[in-house]
C-alpha cells in the first residue's frame, strides 16, 4: 500500500482529525494529525488487517523554531513491508501529546527522551523520567530546544571551560 | 516438624523474603562504557530491572546541529557505535545522499559494501569474543580479537584509522583502495573459515557455555517487534527480517547470501544462545558477501559526485540501514538555505534493544541477567549518543 492509499482509510474513519496530509513533500510523504487524537489513529494503524503497522521504527521530537513542537512517528509493517510517517504539532507554552506507549512499546524511551530534550509532555506515558540528562538538571531545561541556552556553571564547575 | 521446599529458580513457600535492590554497574565488560542497572531481587531471582543511562551523552544531535556542513557530522556519527564506525558513517551518508539526490559511482558503491561487511565481521567478533568473556571463558576473546586485528589492519591501510574512520564521505570516498588491499583481504578470506571454526570448537558447542545461555532471557518474536528490536536481537526471535534483503540499498540485491534466525537449537527460540549463534552464522554470510563484491568490483573513480558543500533542498527523510546491531537510522530535517542540518535525529539500535532488557530478565537469577545482557550486544556510546 503507498501513503495516498494509506491516507485515505485513515481519513474515512478520522476525517474531523486530520491537520494536513502533504503527498508531494520531498522524498517522503506524512500526514498532521491533532496531538490528542494520535493515540486512537496509532492504534488503528496497528489493529487494522491491511495496514497491520506492528513496528515504530522511530520517534522524534523536533523544534520548528517558530513557537511550535513537534513528534514525527515513522512506521513500518513487518507483515505488508509498507510505511507511513505521522506527525503532530503542539505549542511551546503547552507542550502536550498523547503517549503511543500502550500501542508500541518501543514508544516509551523514544518519549521519554523528546521529553527531556525538548520538554514535551507524553500524556498517559507509565514513566516519563529524563533519560539521557542527569537526574538534578535544571527542571524546564531542555537541550535540544532551539532557544537552549548553555548554563555559566554546572554543579560548581564553569561549563564554557 | 516444619518442611521447606526449596526450588532452584524461585524463593516462593515458607523460604519468602523481602525484595532487596541492588546496584549493578555503572561498569560491566560487556557494556564497553557506563550503564547502572537497578535491580530489584527476591534472593537470586530477578524482580525487575530499571536501566540508568545518560553517563556518556555527548550531545550528538546538538552537535550536528551546529556543524558549518553536513561532511563535519561524519566524525561524530563515527563516535556512536565505535566498534562499527563504518556502519554508522555509512547510514548516515545514504541517508543525505538520498535528501540530495546524488548519486554515486559503482565502484563506491562497492567498496562501501566491502567495508560494512568486514565491520559487520569485526563488530561480531568483539560481540562473541566479550561474550564468552562476560560468562568466564578468556580464550575464545584473544583468538577473537587476534582475527578482528586483521580486518583492523585492512582499514588502516585504506584510510589511516584502526577505531574511527571519517572513509565514507557524502558522494563518494575519501581514498581508494591501496594496491596491496586486495592480496590482504583475500589472505584473510582464507584463513578466517579456519579461525571461525576453532572458536567454534572451543566456546559455540560448549557444553558449559550451552549450560549458561541456553533458555535464558527467552525473547519471544511478537514482543521483539513491539518493543522495535532489530539486527540479531529480532532474528534471534526467529523473525527473517534483514535490510540488506527486505529494504536493500547500495548493490545488496546482487549478491547471494542467507538471513540467519534463531531457530531454537540449543533450547527456547529467542534466547541468549540463538542470539549468540546468528552473529556467528552472519559471519559465514558476510564472508560470502564480501568475496562476491570482490569478484565484481569495476574500475572508477571514488570521488566522482563528491559535492563541495552539501546543501540539500528542503525537505526530511528518515533512511534506515542494517548495522551489525541492527536498524541505525537518520532522520534528518534540512530547511534548504542553511548548509548544516536543521535536525538530526539517530535511531541508535543499541538504546532500543536496551529497553526490552527488563522484560526478558525478570524471574532468572542474578547471574543469568550478566549473560543476558551480553547477549542484547549493547555499545553504550550509542545508548546515549
Amino acid at each position: 500500500m503507498n501513503a495516498n492509499e494509506i491516507y485515505e482509510k485513515i481519513r474515512n474513519k478520522f476525517e474531523d482529525a486530520i491537520v494536513e496530509f502533504k503527498s508531494d513533500a520531498i522524498v517522503e510523504p506524512y500526514l498532521e494529525v491533532k496531538p490528542d487524537r494520535v493515540k486512537e489513529i496509532c492504534e488503528f494503524l496497528r489493529d487494522e488487517p491491511d495496514l497491520a503497522f506492528d513496528y515504530l521504527m522511530c520517534l522524534s521530537g523536533v523544534d520548528y523554531a517558530n513557537g511550535t513542537l513537534g513528534v514525527v512517528y515513522h512506521l513500518y509493517s513487518m507483515k505488508h513491508g509498507h510505511r507511513f510517517v505521522l506527525k503532530v504539532k503542539v505549542p511551546v507554552e503547552n507542550p502536550v501529546v498523547q503517549s503511543v506507549e500502550s500501542v508500541w512499546k518501543s514508544a516509551n524511551w523514544h518519549e521519554r527522551e523528546a521529553y527531556d530534550m525538548f520538554g514535551i509532555i507524553f500524556e498517559g506515558h507509565p514513566d516519563l523520567r529524563r533519560i539521557l540528562m542527569p537526574y538534578d538538571w535544571p527542571e524546564g531545561s531542555h537541550p535540544l530546544r532551539k532557544d537552549f541556552q548553555v548554563p555559566e556553571f554546572y554543579n560548581g564547575m564553569k561549563v564554557p571551560y | 516438624m516444619a518442611t521447606f521446599e526449596i526450588t532452584t529458580r524461585s524463593a516462593k513457600g515458607d523460604l519468602k523474603t523481602d525484595t532487596m535492590i541492588l546496584n549493578m554497574g555503572p561498569q560491566h565488560p560487556s557494556t564497553h562504557g557506563v550503564l547502572r542497572l537497578e535491580l530489584v531481587v527476591d534472593g537470586e531471582i530477578i524482580v525487575d530491572v530499571i536501566p540508568h543511562l545518560g553517563y556518556l551523552h555527548r550531545c550528538f544531535e546538538k552537535h550536528a546541529e551546529q556543524m558549518t556542513n553536513y561532511q563535519q557530522v561524519i566524525p561524530y556519527v563515527d563516535r556512536m557505535d565505535y566498534v562499527a564506525a563504518m556502519g554508522n558513517e555509512l547510514a548516515y551518508v545514504l541517508a543525505v545522499e538520498k535528501l540530495m539526490g546524488i548519486e554515486v559511482p559503482e565502484r563506491v558503491q562497492y567498496i562501501r559494501v566491502i567495508m560494512a561487511e568486514l565491520q559487520r565481521i569485526a563488530s561480531h567478533l568483539l560481540a562473541i569474543g566479550t561474550y564468552g568473556l562476560d560468562l568466564g571463558a578468556f580464550t575464545p576473546f584473544l583468538w577473537c580479537f587476534r582475527e578482528r586485528e586483521k580486518i583492523l589492519d585492512l582499514f588502516e591501510i585504506t584510510c589511516g584509522a584502526r577505531l574511527l574512520y571519517n572513509y565514507i564521505w557524502i558522494g563518494g570516498l575519501s581514498h581508494d583502495l591501496p594496491s596491496d588491499f586486495g592480496k590482504k583481504l583475500k589472505d584473510f578470506l582464507k584463513t578466517f573459515p579456519k579461525a571461525l571454526k576453532e572458536i567454534n570448537d572451543l566456546l559455540t558447542y560448549n557444553k558449559i557455555f550451552i549450560d549458561r545461555t541456553a533458555n535464558i532471557g527467552v525473547l519471544p518474536a511478537d514482543v521483539a517487534i513491539n518493543y522495535g528490536c532489530s539486527g540479531p536481537m529480532l532474528r534471534g526471535s526467529g523473525v527473517k527480517f534483514d535490510l540488506r534483503k527486505n529494504e536493500p540499498y547500495l548493490v545488496y540485491d546482487r549478491f547471494e547470501f542467507d538471513i540467519p534466525v534463531g531457530e531454537g537449537k540449543m533450547g527456547t527460540v529467542g534466547d541468549c544462545w540463538d542470539r549468540y549463534y546468528v552473529r556467528v552464522r552472519e559471519m559465514e554470510e558476510s564472508l560470502k558477501i564480501i568475496e562476491q563484491a570482490w569478484e565484481q568490483i569495476p574500475a572508477g573513480d571514488v570521488h566522482a559526485a563528491i559535492p563541495k558543500k552539501a546543501r540539500p533542498p528542503q525537505g526530511e527523510i528518515y533512511f534506515r540501514a542494517e548495522n551489525p546491531r541492527g536498524e541505525i537510522g537518520f532522520y534528518i530535517i534540512s530547511d534548504g538555505h542553511s548548509s548544516s542540518p536543521f535536525r538530526v535525529k539517530a535511531r541508535a539500535p543499541s538504546f532500543v534493544n536496551l529497553s526490552v532488557l527488563p522484560e526478558i530478565s525478570k524471574g532468572y537469577m542474578i547471574a543469568d541477567l550478566v549473560a543476558i545482557l551480553g547477549s542484547v550486544d549493547i555499545v553504550l556510546g550509542e545508548v546515549d549518543r
